[in-house]
């Protein structure tokens, strides 16, 4: 018989992707960045990503034994998650920090829900979450986080806070005018225009931060890669960064409405590594175009305000872990009409 | 009905927390020490006998249409007694607690037990039945504060048991360890529960 005749039930379209494929495919595009980190950082982030990277994997196998469910720890999945988790810790944590915040995130950010695709958030930010919560001390002090050739602060004059805390800090200052004595404006204003000229070190990752956030410029090369694949759509990144942007220069600046410097908060801080590979997973993000682009918006107006208005210097995890729970209300409120459907009633 | 399993069903067969999943708030907000947890317990304890007792007493009297409100003035009499007290002779502890002392009052085992069982029985039953519910709720308190006394602090009952190297996980302290430790142990017991079912 001709194959051309050949009658199959659908699907009659179907993929070669698979999870594996799509999961070790992300790995790969965030190896520059790794590369990038331990030449600015040092060995020693290798190290903190292997624990980290290990520590998933081995939770994901007990717990999976322990539900007596089938061991899938192959499908590379935990292994995304350890390295991002690595990627969201500075590289002068202890190394016991990274394992504890992998095993939280497999064992209560997944298996807890149910394993891959039933986690409402994603299992790396809420490990991140945890370690925040539990050890600030660790997770917020970037002193020992110094690049090759560079500061952390990005600027000769500040030694030991990364740019957003250092903004934070000066915005502080010049948001109290009747707090601070003049030489102090002077200090925080010439900071602010010392961090505005050091794009090209933000850029390039010649900065402080936590392991894998701070190169942009390798960031960008593996997302484009995801990107051309589709692994990754254009609508959570572009929505997500451009309402940073938007919003950033309309209310950033000190000296009223549209003086921020946009440029400056989309290169620093966790942004890039957020937007394009942690708002865009694909368990926990919404399915709809609709949803996607509200989703992308809301990831951006949070980070925004907490980057501007809140306590902390840096809003990328919580505005995702937010917008995450979100997602199923998005899906619903974008479902598209069915063809051949009616109208809503 | 035995009067001893009156009594044990309230440690673990209906263990407020863990079984009937009543009276979470106090549990998850005040659970964050040993210390607080026993205090909470104790308080609630001894709020449940009263009650209990006073309202097996009148439950020939009250008409049923206002008996809800005729409990709640039963049940706040005896919590206005335990907040002057502890105000009176443990004011650290009063101050911990806060707010969750006068809370007692809309504490949902003791209307719970005041509905479904003083209301029904008579008073030896219902003392049994409070003292029972009261020593219950208290050990589950007194697992989850220990629980995350130990973990978010190191310590049991104020006393350092971890030595010096160890770093908290102060996340266990704060109000998210309080939903983390109590679904994990109502897990723990569920699981309990099927596996001796099989």
């Amino acid at each position: 018989m001709d194959k051309k005749y050949f009658v199959s039930s659908s699907p009659h379209i179907y993929t070669q992707d698979s999870i594996p494929k799509i999961m070790y495919t992300v790995i790969l595009t965030l190896v520059p960045a790794g590369i990038g980190s331990v030449y600015f950082f040092g060995l020693r982030t290798l190290w903190i990503m292997a624990i980290a990277i290990v520590s998933a994997v081995a939770a994901e196998a007990i717990v999976q034994r322990m539900m007596k469910r089938p061991v899938t720890v192959y499908d590379g999945s935990a292994i995304l998650t350890g390295l991002l988790l690595a990627y969201n810790v500075a590289p002068s944590v202890p190394l016991w920090l990274p394992a504890v915040g992998s095993v939280f995130a497999i064992a209560v950010g997944k298996m807890v829900f149910g394993g891959l695709g039933y986690n409402p958030m994603n299992p790396a930010l809420l490990g991140r979450a945890f370690l925040l919560a539990s050890w600030p001390a660790h997770m917020t002090i970037f002193s020992g986080a110094v690049p090759r050739g560079g500061t952390v602060s990005g600027i000769d004059a500040i030694t030991n806070a990364t740019p957003l805390n250092v903004l934070k800090a000066a915005q502080d200052v010049l948001q109290h005018p009747q707090d601070f004595s003049p030489a102090q404006k002077m200090e925080a204003s010439e900071a602010i225009g010392q961090l505005y000229d050091s794009i090209e070190d933000l850029f390039l990752g010649r900065i402080g931060g936590c392991i894998g956030e701070t190169s942009v410029v390798l960031l960008l090369i593996g997302a484009a890669f995801l990107m051309y694949r589709r692994y990754i759509g254009w609508k959570v990144p572009f929505t997500y960064v451009g309402t940073v942007a938007l919003l950033t220069w309309i209310f950033g600046g000190a000296d009223g409405l549209f003086t921020g410097n946009p440029i400056f908060h989309v290169l620093s801080g966790g942004l890039i590594l957020g937007a394009f590979y942690m708002a865009t997973d694909m368990v926990t993000s919404p399915v709809t175009v609709g949803g996607r682009i509200y989703f992308g918006i809301g990831c951006g107006v949070i980070t925004v305000v907490i980057r501007l208005y809140g306590g902390y210097p840096e809003g990328v995890s919580y505005s995702i872990l937010l917008m995450n729970l979100l997602t199923p209300l998005l899906d619903r409120w974008t479902r598209p009409k069915v063809f051949g459907g009616k109208k809503k009633a | 009905m035995s009067v001893t399993s009156e009594f044990t069903k309230g440690l673990y067969k209906q263990n407020p927390v863990f079984k009937q999943a009543l009276g979470l708030c106090p549990t998850l907000a005040v659970s964050n020490s040993v210390e607080s947890a026993l205090g909470m317990g104790v308080a609630v304890t001894f709020v449940l006998l009263c009650s209990n007792s006073i309202i097996s007493l009148i439950r020939k009297i009250v008409p049923a249409k206002i008996r809800i409100p005729i409990y709640i003035v039963v049940i706040a009499t005896f919590v206005t007694i335990v907040d002057l007290s502890m105000a009176g002779f443990l004011p650290a502890l009063h101050k911990t607690l806060g707010i969750f002392v006068p809370l007692i009052v809309v504490n949902c085992i003791i209307l719970g037990r005041a509905e479904a069982y003083a209301g029904k029985n008579n008073i030896g039953l219902s003392i049994i039945d409070g003292l029972g519910m009261g020593i219950g709720f208290t050990m589950a308190l007194l697992l989850l504060g220990t629980i995350r006394e130990f973990m978010g602090n190191g310590s049991f009952m104020g006393i350092p048991v971890m030595g010096p190297a160890f770093e908290p996980v102060l996340i266990m302290i704060l109000p998210p360890g309080a939903f983390l430790t109590i679904g994990f142990v109502l897990g723990f017991f569920n699981w309990l529960e099927n596996k001796r079912a099989k």
